[in-house]
């Protein structure tokens, strides 16, 4: 009698899902894709780090070019960042609020650095300001460096994040529509006001989370920077230029201590990005759970 | 008249302030950061006769670097394509202990610096690494050749895949599959006619999306590569090392090439995600 039950019910569940093996196969299949392709990349850098001991790891660290690389990485990213911040709200604005001649167009621009390769973001900008460049005559007769100075990695890095933040927030400014801030216009809020009690809000969880994938690139990008540096030690090598530098060396244990700082920062931006997702998520349930003559949380609680 | 009107009506529906501003400082930005420095490239190119440039884009080594970075990177997006429907599938389907971790984990390629995942895929591989130790006995050789290239770029292009396919999986109806299987279906059938159909656009943008990075990768690749000139040399590498000659022109004529190919898989992306949201539009 059981038997014949739990039969019926095996025959139905079979309709939308796999036998137990199929299951379980494809989950082991998966994870060790995974493994092979993630974790031991993840895991070789911190046991090469660790391969000399602590001790060594630390002197690797403490080591006057490899601190002059983190700053830089850290002053390029603090430069950079806010730029595409400002860029991405004013863009996501404009294309998400209105409409104009030309939109789709502009938003395919928008997205075009993704899509270019580093190297040739790097190259454009020696194009521009190196020696032989447009500008170079100008910017030497004026002593000024952008191209193997800071300036270039500032600006090839600011090319290559160019799109983050933009692209997180266009789609969810257009999913949400305008009618809050009109109601808040109408109301009698003023453009600002409307931005900073409205909008924000509403746009804060696809805010971070693209400033951190931003900043992830910002502190990691390799190819375009690589062009534009010069890699004079100390002074234009960023973190990534400065692990190759050393790996060239064949100072492996040294790279891959500057590259743990690099991997560690590439985990922790994987932890905030997950806590964004969870609270984005649990916020638009909150939101979906209300009564419907009442979908605003902030209004309800208010 | 109606022309004036219609302007008119148009300015009138703007009641949200700020749109000079923000379309003015987005359009300024655009064009003195991509804008006008891409245009430098094509240029540039102008300084070349066309002879030159044809010369500088097709010599042997320029021909043997595009068929391994477009090589490499179709099969690295192949491959991409078949694990990552199957990461996505085991994500979106089943419940398994560290579920949370593994789907956080997708995402590492995105953040990991490429030249921190190209020394660790080396050190990996390499004859005296971790997984080298074993395979190298075997003959199997996966770093300093272009097998290495393929690993790389596999690594760089899986969360493209997984992050396109993933939210079409969870947006899936049941009730079509339930139907299905009413219908006499076995669940073979049930997921080639009707679950891969409904996810096939989603697969091929992310396929095309993993394609497109894996052609413009540098950091990743160079410290797998190996470089040898004809044999692994990645076609970005190419750019680097004519800069490195002084070679500009030759380096901005390949580098045309390359951006004229990022363009149209640009379009093409495009093209295929409002192919896809037309797709899941109509089903629903």
């Amino acid at each position: 009698m059981s038997g014949a039950v739990s039969l019926t019910v095996r025959r139905a569940q079979s309709g939308t899902t796999e036998p137990e093996w199929v299951r379980y196969t494809l989950i082991a299949v998966a994870l060790l894709f995974m493994l092979l392709f993630l974790v031991l990349p993840l895991a070789a850098v911190f046991a090469e780090a660790l391969r000399k001991g602590a001790a060594a790891y630390l002197e690797a660290l403490k080591e006057p070019d490899a601190w002059a690389a983190i700053r830089l990485t850290l002053f390029t990213a603090a430069l950079a960042v806010p730029l595409n911040l400002l860029f991405g709200v004013a863009a996501a604005w404009a294309i998400a609020k209105y409409e104009f001649t030309g939109k789709a167009f502009w938003t395919t621009l928008v997205d075009l650095p993704f899509s270019v390769s580093p190297v040739v973001a790097g190259l454009i900008y020696v194009l521009m300001f190196g020696a032989q460049g447009w500008f170079g005559p100008w910017l030497q007769a004026h002593d000024i460096k952008i191209i193997f100075a800071v300036p270039g990695i500032v600006l090839a890095t600011v090319f290559v994040t160019f799109p983050f933040i933009a692209r997180e927030l266009i789609p969810l400014m257009q999913a949400q529509g305008n009618d809050e801030e009109q109601a808040a216009i109408v109301l009698g809020a003023s453009g600002w006001q409307t931005f900073w009690h409205v909008t924000l809000p509403n746009i804060k969880w696809g805010l971070i989370y693209g400033v951190i994938l931003c900043n992830a690139r910002a502190m990691g990008e390799f190819g375009a920077v690589s062009v534009v540096s010069g890699h004079i030690r100390g002074q234009t090598n960023t973190m990534p230029l400065h692990v190759e530098i050393l790996y060239n060396e064949y100072q492996s244990a040294a790279a891959f201590a500057v590259a743990s700082l690099l991997a560690l920062l590439a985990l922790v931006t994987l932890v905030i990005k997950s806590t964004v997702e969870w609270y984005h998520a649990r916020d638009s349930k909150d939101a979906a759970d209300l009564p419907p003559e009442n979908p605003n949380p902030q209004a309800a609680l208010a | 008249m109606t022309l004036f009107a219609l302007s008119k009506k148009h300015k009138a529906a703007r009641v949200l302030p700020g749109f000079g501003i923000t379309l003015g400082f987005t359009l300024t930005y655009l064009s003195l950061i991509v804008l006008i420095p891409l245009s430098a490239l094509l240029f540039k190119t102008f300084s070349l006769t066309w002879e030159q440039f044809i010369e500088a884009v097709t010599g042997p080594r320029v021909m043997a670097s595009y068929r391994l970075t477009f090589g490499a990177s179709f099969l690295a997006a192949s491959v991409n394509v078949v694990f990552g429907l199957l990461v996505a599938w085991v994500l979106v389907r089943y419940n398994f202990f560290g579920k949370k971790v593994v789907d956080a984990l997708v995402d590492l390629p995105f953040a990991l610096p490429t030249a921190v995942a190209g020394i660790s895929l080396t050190a990996l591989l390499a004859g005296n690494g971790w997984l080298g130790q074993y395979l190298e006995p075997m003959g199997i050789q996966l770093a300093f050749n272009p097998n290495g290239v393929a690993i790389a770029l596999i690594f760089i292009g899986l969360p493209f895949v997984v992050r396109t396919v993933q939210p079409v999986l969870e947006d899936a109806e049941k009730e079509l599959e339930e139907a299905a299987t009413c219908l006499g279906a076995t669940r073979w059938q049930t997921f080639a006619r009707v679950i891969f159909p409904s996810i096939a656009p989603a697969l091929l943008t992310g396929f095309a999306m993993a394609f497109a990075r894996a052609i413009g990768e540098y950091g990743s690749v160079i410290f797998i590569a190996g470089n040898m000139p004809m044999v692994s040399e990645i076609t970005p590498l190419i750019i680097i090392s004519k800069l490195e000659q002084y070679d500009y022109a030759g380096a901005t004529a390949v580098a045309v090439v390359m951006l004229v190919i990022s363009f149209v898989l640009l379009l093409l992306i495009n093209a295929l995600q409002a192919w896809q949201r037309r797709f899941s539009g109509a089903a629903v």
